[in-house]
């Protein structure tokens, strides 16, 4: 093998916890690289999962009996570990939600609406996934603020001298970027996009679907006001995300969904919302879900999240490494230190939907597509990438596999 | 035959690499374009009308997979000489027969993008009914 440098990570060993990994797709074992579109699930958490439904389920906050209290024992339980998970000062700031999707709009309709107006800039980046993109265009023409993004360089990194001429088109109230791109990997240097907001009173919102899984994330290191993460992205069950949220804004901030559990009083006349963060919690939530996210966190931080991110590291090297060894083949996104587990390439002449098809055939899997960044494929001049991501449980095996399925594609079609 | 050679055999490489009436028509009697938001598969189909709106010349622009130009191409050919009444009915089935090749779901949208584009093509000219599983959101969304 290529990769020679030690991990701490023992990614062959920690396999045995997935059992997709035992199983033949089209007669071989799958190699899954496409953990940026969602994770496989380890055992650990899918028997906290069936524990949970089968010894503690009942509704949440409601019941006075026994398996009620259990319930909401399991379901607060798994928002102590979010919560911790993110260095949330308080866990009252952590409001689960379906989706880190739901989260971003979340933050962009409660927040928003109340708070956006004509002359009022909302400023993205050319890296974002639609979630965190298309809520703020959407909010920000309904109440009249401009929309703006920062664009990126040639290493598909952000432009930050660009700042300055997006300030100089009106009050700037919002600053919303990803800490990692989910197409290219980029890292974003989110700290110093949170300072600059703070020193124009804008806010700033942090998806950090990308970033969470990957490597460590502390909300009061990065200083940002909000933060969406998702728990499918992460080993933990799909139906389930989080947002935390700076506790004096969630507090002055109106409700988002509206219905059951997330209010106080209710009467004709008038009705009162319930306390954080069960006024942003409306409905039965996913229970068993957020108990799963919560294992899923328990299981990614015993790994440990520097080696995660350490082992994911290396990979990019070797696969930039060996992809660099093809003329035919472009990569896109920055050199291997500042970029997170994802690689998204093209084959010369070949589509990337194609590509794709023939790795299929190989047993890898891989997305092709836009990723939900259609803006971000635009400023890279392409149609679509096809996009390899690593996980925790990604071996160096499976990029040989990737790159002889590239070379099978490019005989075959280019 | 192994999956490969099924998927991409000769005819669809061969659409593919050197596709039928691929240009836009300038002028043109209808136009369209659409496009595949999964795969980002891009098609416009252009098309003139001869007597009793036959469809007497088509061309076609676009970019993405083998299977969504390749269709496209072959639809090209398929559907000269047929009325716009005619080709707005026009099954599915027909196109997909002639790729002959099996298909899953998400490929399927790129083999019949290029036939959705024609029909819009067709409706915005002539006013052809549209096929009723679009219902009436998607118009917007997917197809232009």
């Amino acid at each position: 093998m290529a990769v020679t440098a030690a991990t701490t990570l023992d990614a062959h060993r920690l396999r045995a916890d997935f059992a997709v990994f035992d199983d033949l797709v089209n007669g071989k074992p799958v190699a899954f690289l496409d953990s940026a579109a969602s994770t496989q699930k380890p055992r650990q958490v899918l028997d906290a999962m069936r524990e949970f439904y089968e010894h503690s389920y009942a509704n949440v906050h409601r019941g006075v009996y026994r398996l009620a209290e259990r319930a909401t024992a399991g379901y607060e339980g798994a928002r102590r570990r979010v919560a911790t998970f993110v260095n949330a000062p308080s866990e009252r700031e952590l409001v689960f939600t379906r989706s880190a999707t739901e989260a971003l709009n979340l933050v962009a309709y409660a927040w928003g609406l109340d708070n956006l107006g004509p002359g009022d800039v909302v400023v993205v980046t050319d890296l974002e996934h639609h979630s965190n993109f298309v809520p703020w265009q959407y909010i920000a023409r309904r109440t009249g603020a401009s929309f703006r993004a920062i664009p990126i360089d040639q290493h598909g990194e952000l432009d930050l001298g660009e700042l300055d001429a997006i300030e100089g088109t009106g009050a700037v109230k919002v600053l919303a970027s990803n800490l990692v791109s989910n197409t290219l990997g980029t890292v974003n240097p989110v700290q110093r996009l949170a300072t600059w907001a703070h020193e124009r009173g804008a806010i700033m919102v942090v998806d950090a679907a990308q970033a969470a899984p990957h490597r460590p994330v502390d909300v009061q290191a990065l200083d940002c006001d909000f933060l969406a993460i998702s728990s499918h992205k992460m080993c933990g069950p799909s139906g389930v995300g989080a947002l935390w949220g700076r506790r004096e804004l969630l507090e002055e901030m109106g409700p988002f969904n509206l219905g059951g559990e997330m209010i106080r009083s209710v009467s004709l006349e008038r009705t009162t919302w319930n306390e954080l963060p069960y006024k942003f919690e409306a409905g039965t939530p996913a229970i068993a879900e957020a108990v799963g996210f919560g294992a899923a966190v328990e299981y990614v931080s015993n790994m440990g999240l520097d080696a995660i991110e350490r082992h994911e590291r290396e990979l990019v090297e070797y696969t930039l490494a060996l992809l660099g060894e093809l003329p035919w083949v472009s990569t896109y996104g920055p050199p291997p230190e500042r970029r997170a587990g994802i690689v998204s390439l093209n084959v010369e002449g070949v589509h990337p939907h194609d590509v794709a098809q023939v790795l299929d055939w190989e047993g890898v899997a891989v997305r092709a597509g836009h990723h939900c960044t259609q803006p971000l494929m635009t400023k890279l001049g392409v149609v679509a990438t096809v996009r390899a991501s690593f996980y925790l449980y990604s071996i160096p095996e499976e990029v040989d596999r990737l790159v002889a399925g590239l070379r099978k594609a490019k005989q075959s079609l280019g | 035959m192994s999956e490969f050679d099924q998927l991409y055999r000769e005819l669809i490489l061969d659409h593919y690499k050197s596709p039928r009436n691929y240009g836009l028509l300038d002028p043109a009697d209808a136009l369209a374009e659409g496009q595949n938001p999964l795969c980002g598969d891009e098609i416009a189909v252009s098309v003139r009308f001869g007597p009793e709106d036959v469809i007497e010349e088509i061309g076609f622009d676009g970019r993405g997979c083998a299977i969504s130009q390749a269709a496209t191409s072959m639809l090209s050919e398929l559907v000269k000489g047929r009325t716009a009444q005619e080709v707005a009915v026009m099954p599915k089935d027909e196109l997909l027969d002639e790729l002959g090749i099996p298909l899953t779901p998400v490929r399927l949208k790129c083999a019949i993008l290029g036939l959705g584009v024609l029909k819009l093509a067709l409706h915005k000219a002539r006013g052809t009914p549209l096929p009723e599983e679009w219902g009436t959101s998607s118009r917007d969304l997917v197809l232009e």
